[in-house]
C-alpha cells in the first residue's frame, strides 16, 4: 500500500484553464493520474485537456466523484479555493499555490481543523504515488523520476526531493509515496503527520525527511521518530550555512531570534535515532545501507 | 518587508496605537526647524536605518535646544551607523526622526509575531522595556507573557485585560494599555504583518502608554493588497545586487563567500551552500532561480552573480524537473558568452534531458568545468578558486 492516494484515485483541478493548471493536468494524466475534473468559475461546461469543466468545486464532486482537490489558483485567491474543496467535501486538497499571505493560511487552517479534510501545501510540489500499473501524480513533480518501491519520502522543499528521489530510483529503491508538505510556515500537513502515515504502511521499510532551517516542526518530528518509528529514518537539513535574519526563499525558511537553526534540527535528529546526512547526495546511499 | 520606525510610527497613529509626536528630516536645518514646532524642552534624535541596536551605536541623541537638535542630527546624517544587527560596514543615515521626549514611568515591552505551532499570531507583553528580548526569552521567559490570538475572531478584551493585570497596571494606564493592544493585533492582521514590535512601550506618568519605538516587518505574500505600505519600500536600505534579482523574480541573497551559486529551487540552493562550506569553501550568495526559470533569467542571475566583486568561481546545479536541462544548458552558454565570464565555471546538471543538456555544455567550446553530483561540483569549485588563488601567489 501507499499513503493517501493510489492509482484508483480521483481528482479534479481548481485553475485548470490557467497555464500551470493546464500543463500540470495533461502532465498528470499522462502520468496515469485519474483527472476527472477541472474547476474555474464562469468557465463550466468547457473541455480543458479533454478534462470536463465546472463552475464549481460542489457541483464537480457530485457529477465526477472526485475526492482530491489540487489547487493551481493564483495566491490572492487561493484561501478561497482552498475552503470551496473543503466544503465540497474532498478528503484531501494539494496546494501548489506559492506566495499565499500567512495570515490566509492561518484563517484556513483554523477552518479546516474542524473538518474531516487534509491539506498538503501551499507551495509544495505536491504527492505522487508511483505504481507499476499507472501511479497517481498530484502536483509539478517530475514523473518519471520515481519508481515504485519501498522508501517514503516527506519533504519542504521541490528540488531537493526530486534529488532524493533521483537517488533512490537510480539505487533500486524506489518510493511508496512521495510528499511535499511546502516551504511556507503555516502549512496543512506537516513532518509528524506524514511520518506516522509512513510509519504505518507495510510498502514503507524507510523514511527519508527533508527538512530546513526555520521553525520547529523538524524537532517535533524528531520527537515523535523517538517515541514511535522503528522503521530507518534518513534526514537531511538545509540551511547549516544560511544567515540569521534572512529569508532563504522559502517563505518559511528563517532563522528568527536565534531559533529555528540547522544546528538544532540536525541534534534532535540525531537524538531520536535517524542518520543525518551532511549532503543530500549522501541521502539515497544512506538509506540502502540502513535497509540492508 | 521592512519600515523605518518613523514609518512605523506614522502606521502606528493612523490604527489609535498613542506614539510621540515628531518629525522626519533629511537634513540638520530641518532638525533644528522641527525642534523649534516641538513643545517639549527635551526631544530624542534618532537615526532611522533597518536596523536594531540604534541607541548603543550612537545614533540617539538626547537634544535641549535648536542647537543641540541641528548638531545631533548633523553628527548622524550622512555617517555609517554601526550597530550589531548592520554588519561592520554599519548602514548610512539618510534620515532622523526628531520626537518629543516623554515623562517615562515604566517601560514594557509588546510585540505581535506569527507562531508557527500554534498557526495564529501571538501577542506577548513583558514588564521589561528597553532590553533586548531574546536576552529577557533567555534568562527569565516568565516574564514574557503570551496571548495567542483567534484568526478568526482576533484578540479579545479579555485577553489584553489578562495582559495588561499580569502588567501592573492601573487606571488610565491600564486603559490605554488595552487600547494599544486590541489597536495592534488589529494592524497587525488588517496590514498582513509578520513583526509588529514596540520596544519599549512606555507609561508616562500622565498615564499615557505610549510607542516610543516601532518595528514592523510585512509579510511580502500579502503585500499586493497594501499599496500604501509598499510606498514605505526604501531601495537604499537593501542590497542592490538583491533589488534587480527581484525585479527578474529571482530569489538572491548576498552572503561573505567567494563561490558564486546558481541553483533552481530554495532547499536545493541552500543545500549547495552548504555542501560548498562542508569542502571547505565559502558560498557568496544564495541564489533560486526558481522551477520554471527561462534562458532570460539565467542570463540575469550571472550578471548579478559576477556583479560581485568577491566572487571567484560560479557554480551552476540544476536539477531539471518542469526545468529542462537542455533549456537551461543553453541558457548557461548563451550567458557566459553573453557576459565574458571569466572566472572558473562548474556546472553540475541532473534530471529531465540531462543528456540533451551535457551534450550542449560539451559542444559550446567553452571552457567550463562539469559534474555528475553536488558533491563533485562543490569540491571542482572549492578547488578551482584554490587554484586561483596559488596562480596569484606564484604571480
Amino acid at each position: 500500500m501507499s499513503i493517501l492516494i493510489d492509482k484508483d484515485t480521483k481528482v479534479l483541478c481548481q485553475g485548470i484553464t490557467g497555464g500551470a493548471g493546464r500543463f500540470h493536468t495533461q502532465q498528470m494524466l499522462a502520468y496515469g493520474t485519474q483527472m476527472v475534473a477541472g474547476v474555474t468559475p464562469g468557465k463550466g461546461g468547457m473541455e480543458a485537456e479533454g478534462v470536463p469543466v465546472f463552475d464549481t468545486v460542489e457541483e464537480a464532486v457530485e457529477k465526477t466523484g472526485a475526492e482530491v482537490s489540487v489547487i493551481y489558483v493564483p495566491a490572492a485567491f487561493c484561501a478561497d479555493a482552498i475552503l470551496e474543496a473543503a466544503d465540497a467535501g474532498c478528503r484531501l486538497i494539494v496546494a501548489i499555490t506559492e506566495h499565499i499571505p500567512v495570515m490566509d493560511m492561518a484563517k484556513v487552517m483554523e477552518v479546516l481543523e474542524d473538518q474531516d479534510c487534509r491539506l498538503i501545501g501551499p507551495n509544495c510540489p505536491g504527492i505522487i504515488t508511483p505504481a507499476e500499473d499507472g501511479g497517481c501524480k498530484i502536483g509539478i513533480m517530475p514523473g518519471y523520476i520515481h519508481k515504485p518501491g519501498k522508501v517514503g519520502v516527506v519533504s519542504r522543499s521541490g528540488t531537493l526531493t526530486y534529488e532524493a528521489v533521483w537517488q533512490l530510483t537510480s539505487l533500486g529503491l524506489g518510493q511508496s509515496t512521495v510528499i511535499g508538505i511546502g516551504g511556507d510556515p503555516i502549512n496543512g500537513t506537516d513532518f509528524v503527520d506524514c511520518i506516522d502515515l509512513f510509519n504505518g504502511d507495510d510498502q514503507t521499510e524507510g523514511i527519508v525527511m527533508i527538512g530546513e532551517i526555520g521553525g520547529t516542526a523538524e524537532e517535533e518530528a524528531a520527537a515523535y521518530i523517538k517515541e514511535y518509528v522503528k522503521k530507518p529514518v534518513v534526514s537531511f537539513i538545509a540551511g547549516r550555512t544560511a544567515p540569521p535574519g534572512k529569508r532563504m526563499g522559502h517563505a518559511g525558511a528563517i532563522i528568527s531570534g536565534g531559533k529555528g537553526t540547522a544546528g538544532e534540527k540536525v541534534a534532535a535528529l540525531e537524538d531520536a535515532g535517524a542518520r543525518v546526512v551532511e549532503s543530500p547526495s549522501r541521502i539515497g546511499a544512506a538509506m540502502k545501507e540502513m535497509l540492508s | 518587508m521592512k519600515i523605518h520606525e518613523y514609518q512605523a510610527k506614522e502606521v502606528m497613529a493612523r490604527f489609535g496605537v498613542a506614539v510621540p509626536e515628531g518629525r522626519v528630516v533629511s537634513a540638520p536645518e530641518e532638525a533644528r526647524k522641527a525642534y523649534d514646532e516641538l513643545s517639549t524642552e527635551l526631544c530624542v534624535v534618532k537615526a532611522q536605518i533597518h536596523a536594531g541596536g540604534r541607541g548603543k551605536g550612537g545614533g540617539v541623541k538626547l537634544v535641549r535646544s535648536a542647537d543641540e537638535a541641528q548638531d545631533a542630527a548633523a553628527a548622524i546624517l550622512g555617517k555609517a551607523l554601526i550597530t550589531h544587527q548592520t554588519g561592520p560596514e554599519g548602514k548610512v543615515v539618510n534620515k532622523v526622526w526628531v520626537e518629543e521626549g516623554s515623562n517615562i514611568e515604566r517601560e514594557l515591552y509588546m510585540a505581535i509575531t506569527v507562531d508557527r505551532t500554534s498557526r495564529a499570531a501571538v501577542l506577548m507583553a513583558s514588564s521589561e522595556g528597553g532590553t533586548e528580548i531574546e536576552e529577557v526569552a533567555e534568562k527569565t521567559p516568565e516574564k514574557i507573557f503570551k496571548e495567542v490570538i483567534d484568526p478568526g475572531f482576533g484578540l479579545q478584551g479579555y485577553q489584553a485585560r489578562k495582559l495588561a493585570f499580569k502588567l501592573g497596571l492601573a487606571g488610565a494606564s491600564f486603559k490605554n494599555a488595552i487600547k494599544v493592544m486590541m489597536n495592534l493585533a488589529r494592524l497587525f492582521d488588517e496590514l498582513d504583518c509578520s513583526i509588529a514590535e514596540i520596544n519599549p512601550l512606555v507609561v508616562t506618568k500622565e498615564g499615557q502608554v505610549l510607542a516610543l519605538d516601532g518595528k514592523m516587518n510585512f509579510d511580502d505574500n500579502g503585500l499586493f493588497r497594501h499599496p500604501e505600505i509598499v510606498e514605505y519600500r526604501d531601495l537604499t536600505e537593501e542590497d542592490p545586487k538583491e533589488v534587480v534579482a527581484s525585479e527578474q523574480d529571482l530569489s538572491y541573497i548576498a552572503l561573505d563567500g567567494n563561490i558564486g551559486c546558481m541553483v533552481n529551487g530554495a532547499g536545493l540552493a541552500m543545500s549547495t551552500m552548504d555542501v560548498i562550506k562542508l569542502e571547505g569553501g565559502q558560498p557568496a550568495n544564495f541564489l533560486d532561480v526558481g522551477g520554471s526559470v527561462t534562458k532570460e533569467q539565467v542570463v540575469e542571475a550571472f550578471k548579478i552573480l559576477i556583479s560581485d566583486q568577491h566572487v571567484k568561481a560560479i557554480l551552476v546545479n540544476i536539477f531539471g524537473g518542469i526545468a529542462k536541462c537542455d533549456v537551461i544548458a543553453q541558457g548557461v552558454v548563451d550567458a557566459v558568452k553573453e557576459v565574458h565570464l571569466e572566472v572558473p565555471l562548474v556546472v553540475r546538471l541532473e534530471g529531465t534531458n540531462v543528456e540533451k543538456g551535457r551534450e550542449i555544455l560539451a559542444q559550446s567550446g567553452l571552457d567550463l568545468i562539469t559534474a555528475s553530483s553536488l558533491d563533485e561540483a562543490a569540491e571542482k569549485a572549492v578547488k578551482a578558486v584554490r587554484g586561483l588563488e596559488k596562480g596569484l601567489e606564484k604571480g
